[in-house]
Parts: C-alpha cells; sequence; structure tokens
C-alpha cells in the first residue's frame, strides 16, 4: 500500500534526505523543509521502500503538494 | 537630530522604527524586497526603494544595496531594527564609512559580543557571573571530554550564533554526539562559521535580560529587567516586566553586572544583557550574551517607564543630549506583558504562511499593538513568522494578565496559520498565572 506524504505548509525544500529505493521506518526524515527561518523535517508515517521523492532541492512546495511516495 | 532615516528591516519593527521618526518629525525611508513591494512597513514610509529578490541574501541583507538606497535618498543615517544586518560589525563600518550615522553598537562592540566565547572571557573578566563553559571545540571527541569534566546537562551552542539556532541541550554521550553535529551544520549554515562550544545548562533556570542604555557622553544606564521564559525551540515567546522570579536585590545585582558588561565592551545606543537566573530562589545568575540591538520585547521596558526606546536610539546615534534624565531615571511603574504573534499552528508551533483574510487588533486602555501585517497582507514563507507583538499595561500584575485575556480575545486573525489560541491556554496555565514558571513552562504544556 503507498503511502502520499504532502507538504502542510507553504515552504522551500532545503534538504532531500532519502532517495527512491531506500527503505526507511516509520518517523525516518524523508526531506527536510524550510518556511519562515525554521527547517522542518518531512517523515515517513509507516515503514516501506521510497517509490518517488517528488520535489528536488530549492523548489517551492505549496500546501497539499506531494512529497513522496513510500511504498 | 536627522532629518532623514532609512530604516533596514521590514515587518513590524521596520514600522514601529518608522513610526518615532516620524513622531520626531524625521523623514522616514523604507526598504524592501519584491515580496515586500505592498508591505505595511512600506505603506507607512515616507519613500521606499527596491532592494531586489525575495530571499533576504538577494535583498535585506545585500549591504552594497541597502547603501545604495540611502545615497539615493540622502538618508543621514540606517537604523538596523533587529535580526538582518543589526549585528553584522561590516556593515556599521561601511556605514560610517560611507558618510551616514549608524543606529547601533560601535562594530567594535558588536565584534566583542558577536564571538560567544570571547564574550564570556570578557564577561568574567569584568566581574560579570558566567556558567562553566568551553571554548571551542573541533570535534565530537573533544566535545564529549570537554562534557564529561563540566557536569551533563549541558547547552551545545553557536559561537558565533544567536537566535536559538542550532542550540541543544543534552543529557548523556550519544546525545551530545549527535547534537554537536547538527550544531556544526547548522552554525556553518546560518553564520558562517562552525565553531561550536558547551555551556553548563540549567535545567530549572529563568530567562532574564536587562535592558541598558549606553549615552553619548559614555555613561551605561541600566532600564530595568525582562523576563523571557516562555520559549519554544529556544526562541522567546512572551516576555513580562517586572520578572516575578526577581527579588528587589536580585534585581540590584543584575542591573550592576549589566552596566559592568556593557561599559567593558565601551557600550553606545540601546543593547540587552541577557542571563540565567536560577529558578531555586538562590538569587545565582549567570551571563548568556549580549544583544548589541534593539531587543524584540523592547516595549514592555517602554511600558513601564515611559521611555521610547527608539528615540534615544536616534538621539545617541546624532549626539543629541538623551530625552530622559540620566540622573532621575523613572521607576518602573506597573507591570507589562507582551505576547509574540507568530504566523504559527498553537499546538506544535509549525509556521504556516499565507494571505491575510481577517485582521482586527485589540484596542483601549494599556493595550499596544505593534504590527507589521493588515487585513489583505500576505505573510510569505521568506522571512521570520512574527506578525504583531500585543503588549498589554497594567498597574498590577494580575491586572495585566486580565487585560491580556480580554486584548487576546479581541485580537482576530485569519488566513495564516496563527498561534492566538496558544494565549488563551499560556494566560491560564497555573504556572504562568502564578508567575513561577521557568524556562521549561512550553515543554510541559506539550507534554
Amino acid at each position: 500500500m503507498a503511502e502520499e506524504i504532502r507538504a502542510e505548509m507553504v515552504a522551500n525544500v532545503w534538504k532531500i534526505v532519502a532517495a527512491k529505493g531506500d527503505s526507511v521506518d516509520d518517523g525516518d526524515t524523508l526531506v527536510i523543509l524550510e518556511s519562515m527561518k525554521m527547517e522542518i523535517p518531512v517523515l515517513a508515517e509507516s515503514s516501506g521502500v521510497v517509490a518517488e521523492i517528488a520535489v528536488d532541492e530549492g523548489d517551492v512546495v505549496q500546501e497539499g503538494d506531494l512529497i513522496a511516495r513510500v511504498e | 537630530m536627522f532629518e532623514s532615516v532609512l530604516v533596514a528591516n521590514r515587518g513590524e519593527i521596520a514600522v514601529r522604527v518608522i513610526r518615532t521618526c516620524q513622531r520626531l518629525g524625521v523623514k522616514a525611508v523604507a526598504v524592501h524586497s519584491e515580496a515586500d513591494a505592498n508591505a505595511l512597513h512600506v505603506r507607512v514610509a515616507d519613500e521606499s526603494v527596491l532592494l531586489g529578490p525575495a530571499p533576504a541574501a538577494e535583498s535585506y541583507l545585500d549591504i552594497g544595496r541597502v547603501l545604495e538606497a540611502a545615497q539615493v535618498t540622502g538618508a543621514e543615517a540606517i537604523h538596523p531594527g533587529y535580526g538582518f544586518l543589526a549585528e553584522n560589525a561590516e556593515f556599521a563600518r561601511r556605514v560610517t564609512d560611507a558618510g551616514l550615522a549608524w543606529v547601533g553598537a560601535a562594530p567594535e562592540a558588536i565584534e566583542a559580543m558577536g564571538d560567544k566565547v570571547a564574550a564570556r572571557a570578557a564577561m568574567a573578566a569584568a566581574g560579570v557571573p558566567v556558567a562553566p563553559g568551553t571554548e571551542p571545540l573541533p570535534d565530537a571527541d573533544a566535545a564529549a571530554g570537554a562534557a564529561a569534566r563540566i557536569g551533563y546537562p549541558v547547552m551545545v551552542k553557536a559561537a558565533a550564533g544567536g537566535g536559538g539556532i542550532g542550540m541543544a541541550a543534552v543529557d548523556d554521550e550519544p546525545a551530545l554526539r549527535a547534537a554537536y553535529e547538527t550544531a556544526r551544520t547548522r552554525a556553518e549554515r546560518f553564520f558562517g562559521s562552525p565553531a561550536v562550544f558547551l555551556e553548563r545548562y540549567l535545567p530549572h533556570a529563568r530567562h532574564v535580560e536587562v535592558q541598558v542604555l549606553g549615552l553619548a557622553d559614555g555613561r551605561v544606564l541600566a532600564l530595568g529587567e525582562r523576563d523571557c521564559s516562555v520559549q519554544r525551540r529556544h526562541q522567546k515567546v512572551a516576555e513580562e516586566t517586572p520578572s516575578p522570579g526577581v527579588t528587589p536585590q536580585l534585581r540590584e545585582q543584575m542591573l550592576a553586572a549589566a552596566r559592568r558588561a556593557a561599559e567593558a565592551v565601551d557600550y553606545r545606543g540601546a543593547g540587552t544583557v541577557e542571563c540565567l537566573v536560577r529558578a531555586d530562589g538562590s538569587g545565582e545568575f549567570f551571563f548568556l550574551e549580549m544583544n548589541t540591538r534593539l531587543q524584540v520585547e523592547h516595549p514592555v521596558t517602554e511600558l513601564v517607564t515611559g521611555i521610547d526606546l527608539v528615540e534615544e536610539q536616534l538621539r545617541v546615534a546624532a549626539g543629541d543630549p538623551p530625552a530622559l534624565d540620566p540622573d532621575r531615571l523613572p521607576d518602573p511603574r506597573g507591570h507589562a506583558i507582551e505576547l509574540r504573534i507568530y504566523a504559527e499552528d498553537p499546538k506544535r508551533f509549525l509556521p504556516g504562511p499565507g494571505t491575510i483574510t481577517r485582521w482586527e487588533e485589540p484596542s483601549g486602555d494599556g493595550i499596544r499593538v505593534d504590527a507589521g501585517y493588515a487585513a489583505g497582507d500576505t505573510v510569505t514563507p521568506y522571512y521570520d513568522p512574527l506578525l504583531a507583538k500585543l503588549c498589554v499595561w497594567g498597574p498590577d500584575r494580575p491586572a495585566a494578565l486580565e487585560r491580556a485575556r480580554a486584548a487576546v480575545a479581541g485580537f482576530a486573525v485569519e488566513g495564516p496559520k496563527c498561534n492566538l489560541p496558544f494565549f488563551v491556554e499560556l494566560l491560564q496555565q497555573p504556572e504562568f498565572v502564578s508567575g513561577s514558571y521557568d524556562t521549561g513552562l512550553i515543554e510541559r504544556m506539550r507534554r
């Protein structure tokens, strides 16, 4: 079952931490966003394999934009 | 006094500085990024200049562009507010080299206090108490060895840092090693220097700071303390004066220490000496750092003293005598509280920008709102999340608390996320209401 992880707020993508194909556990950091001078880690909400990282470093994401999929 | 002043900042602090300039008949020049073209500080200024694109590095932090803006508008002085270039010694030098007045501390004083390790040494030499700590540590092994000597818990800090960035309190060696690496990365990224040091951490302490003002003639005045113990992520959320945890005797000692601290660096203008005070009633306190600029929470001091700190800053910079009487400082009157209204959710305190669809400020006796936004404005992700400072004054602390509750109820913000509901909670939280709280308050509220 795929889990879609979406942005909770308007932010810049500061750092991509996980890559496609990585095995991740619930709570692992996938991507770090930055908004209003704060780093906001985006976490996996279940264990699985990263099927897609949908953003690049430096991208601007809007609330609700897809960030990653974990299967 | 100057005929015109350029305010090198944005948001509420730019608006606040511009208001005092205008009250004094000084022309206020705003600068702005493309994202802030229609921002409140631009609308209230007498003139404004576009600096560059939204990212701060290409606009508010671009020294060349700010100086150019001063030149083309004929501004005689630059007020930096807080943050951005306010504690940048190179900027201060280039302002004066360009023949302009710098409304701030001398570059030497900024440098002396900007290096937190050197500042600790200078303060100890001046007889100001400092907590046990270290020099910058080259690697995690050195940090682990030093922490074992100082004793856990320890605080990991960036030597060139400030604003809580990279700071972490740790209880054991694994946590220390992780925090050391994080702090180095963040310090490099935010301050351009990876130097990290350790300081003994006081888990039950209050964060109390003293407002100082160095006059043009070299005298240093201490204008009372502020309690800033209500913090999340080592950043302040609410402040008050007087501090409910400071006795008259301790106040006298802290004000005297703050004067010594400022005199040790020949301080001119407004500054703040930050200390940690043990919450065990021992009256023991330690120097943390000195902020060589106007502080965010300066309004609470203004509300109990009647002093306009921005006017005094401008007078010092212009070489004019102060508006206050240095030989007869006003006794602080009543109690003042500041609540920082942030564009962040009230539970986890995560930021959330957006367009403001509703903005209604409370007003009335003893209420002051320093706002950087109004209805229709857009809060962008590029800058810090401070929307406004809601400040209240009352004849005593219970009256100030009551007024704060009413003012929060009368403040409506819709659009971006907003932490107003947190203050409803805080203002009825027993530890806060009793005044017995320390820097762990919010963590306990969210456990």
